[in-house]
């Protein structure tokens, strides 16, 4: 008993410590200073307001938007037939590593590779250059839950609708889709979400008339230390958590995801 | 059509959206640093080592690469530290709240990096929460933040939840038996870490430093936003000398030795620990 107390006593300094910045971004978002400063002089929502009509931060907000929203459908397309054939070991084992591989890679590193390799097909800081960069930071999520969920499904279902006369794309739409609907789900929300908050490898493919959110916070941050950057993120903070709760209500991302 | 034909022909989108995005852009990134740059900054096509020996004579690079090194293991060390209760008391409580704060320790994740250092600043910057206690105290302000001391914090923080996945993960081989027998036979509670959990969960403490130290040592924005420009490591130069220098060879030169670095580390580590486990 007495050891389990200096555990927790030392698991809460380690929680202080992570949630601490969390608690504070939460507070500064509501000061009423100009600047950075504890104890805030007062409280307001000015930097809420001053968000709202920031128009920059809103043409970025709506760029990251449209972005993950297109990365996360073409994601799905390229990624759901892939996770078929791993989950059913008809690929190559070479495949499902390769699948994987961008997780290994620093991101610095691949943004750099992809800046080099798109600046010659002149795709920097456009639409096309922005979503193939993201499609490969948000694969290997996506096939990799997909892989789980369809290997978890019973097989002998497929041959049922085989041996009842389905033809195999048939089988799949009527019914491994459907079966396999949480999973989908669940990594829609995660390829949307890493894809909504990736910065590093925009920060190369980016351009004045073309930039994320992710990016416009951390130019901003660069620039200037006051409360505008935390009040995007409680804003941000309230809808991501409204999605994961709505998303773990709807199919269970604990049963999906795997338990943590 | 062969099952093997069906599954190639499923995985041929995602394999040939890798070879256009990830494949060719790491070929053009380690044929970009055979390339030589003039002394005018103009980049001259070239099949050369003459980047990476310029680069490790110039006493800078490895002034930088030591660095690094030193603040990444100084940041996962802190993060392991931290971690390491959390992830005890995590493996062992029985709390109906474990799932709750199970998800709490790696919530950071979801909320983005930036807004993180916002966070790190309003507590260790020149106006911050640490400096107004130690004013309300009566003792000398500190410079917390755009220093070395600032982007171990913030990166030991990043890392964290990591840290905590991972030392999860391996605790599996703790049995509590175990730890009762020691108990049974008269070890106290400290005796008892020592000589019977820590021993047991050493495997994962490795393993759960590694990641901390592999994603300190990449990470960029940390550095970058939390160094104030007077905090310089391998992937604040890479950046600095792709965007604002445009030395593109030394950027890709760079990036290809640090690679090779970490790979070198990380097949090390599986050797040990695959020796460690035999």
């Amino acid at each position: 008993m007495k050891t389990g107390g200096v555990t927790a006593l030392l698991a809460s300094f380690g929680y202080a410590f992570l949630l601490a910045p969390l608690v504070l971004v939460g507070v500064m978002s509501f000061s009423a200073d100009s600047y950075m400063s504890f104890p805030p002089s007062g409280f307001s929502l000015r930097w809420f307001e001053a968000l709202a009509q920031n128009t920059a931060m809103s043409k970025a907000a709506r760029s990251s938007v449209i972005l993950a929203a297109c990365v996360t459908m073409l994601a799905l397309l390229v990624g759901l037939p892939a996770a078929l054939a791993v989950a059913r070991g008809q690929a190559p084992s070479w495949v499902a590593a390769l699948l994987s591989a961008p997780l290994l890679l620093p991101s610095l590193v691949l943004g750099l590779g992809l800046l080099m390799a798109l600046q010659p097909l002149a795709l920097v800081a456009t639409w096309p250059g922005l979503v193939l960069a993201h499609l490969v930071v948000v694969l290997p999520f996506v096939t990799r839950i997909m892989t789980t969920s369809l290997a978890a499904l019973p097989a002998d279902l497929e041959a049922a609708a085989a041996t009842l006369g389905a033809s195999p794309l048939r089988a799949f739409w009527r019914i491994t889709l459907p079966l396999a609907l949480p999973g989908v789900i669940a990594s829609a929300t995660l390829a949307f979400l890493v894809s909504f908050d990736e910065v590093v490898i925009s920060l190369f493919l980016v351009g004045p008339r073309l930039t994320t959110l992710s990016v416009a916070m951390f130019r901003y941050t660069e620039s200037r230390t006051d409360p505008l950057v935390a009040a995007v993120a409680v804003t941000l903070i309230v809808l991501t958590t409204l999605v994961v709760v709505a998303v773990d209500r709807l199919v269970g991302f604990s049963r999906t995801v795997g338990r943590v | 059509m062969t099952r093997r034909q069906t599954g190639v022909l499923l995985c041929l989108p995602a394999l040939l959206l890798l070879a256009v995005a990830f494949v060719w852009p790491m070929a053009i990134l380690a044929r970009m640093s055979l390339n030589e740059t003039a002394d005018t900054g103009a980049l001259v096509p070239a099949l050369s080592l003459a980047t990476y020996t310029r680069l490790a004579s110039d006493s800078f690079t490895w002034q930088i690469a030591w660095d690094s090194l030193v603040l990444a293991a100084g940041s996962a060390t802190v993060a392991t530290l931290l971690a390491y209760p959390m992830a005890l008391f995590l493996f062992r409580t029985k709390s109906r709240y474990r799932n709750l704060l199970a998800i709490v320790a790696i919530a950071p994740l979801l909320v983005s990096g930036t807004a993180r250092v916002i966070g790190w600043m309003a507590i260790l910057g020149d106006g911050g929460m640490i400096n107004a206690g130690l004013r309300l105290l009566g003792i000398p302000t500190q410079h917390l933040i755009n220093n070395w001391t600032g982007v171990r914090i913030g990166l030991a923080e990043s890392v964290m939840p990591y840290t905590v996945l991972a030392l999860l993960a391996g605790f599996g081989r703790l049995d509590h038996a175990l730890e009762e027998a020691a108990a049974t036979l008269g070890a106290g509670p400290f005796f008892r870490f020592w000589r019977v959990t820590l021993p047991l969960t050493l495997p994962s403490v490795t393993a759960g430093w590694m990641l901390g130290f592999v994603l300190a040592i990449s990470a960029f924005i940390t550095p970058h936003l939390m160094g104030g420009g007077r905090v310089f490591v391998l992937a604040t130069e890479i950046f600095d000398a792709a965007t604002q220098t445009l030395d593109w060879p030394a950027a890709a030169a760079l990036s290809v030795a640090a690679l090779a670095g970490l790979s070198a580390l990380m097949l090390l580590q599986s050797l040990v620990a695959r020796r460690g486990s035999v």
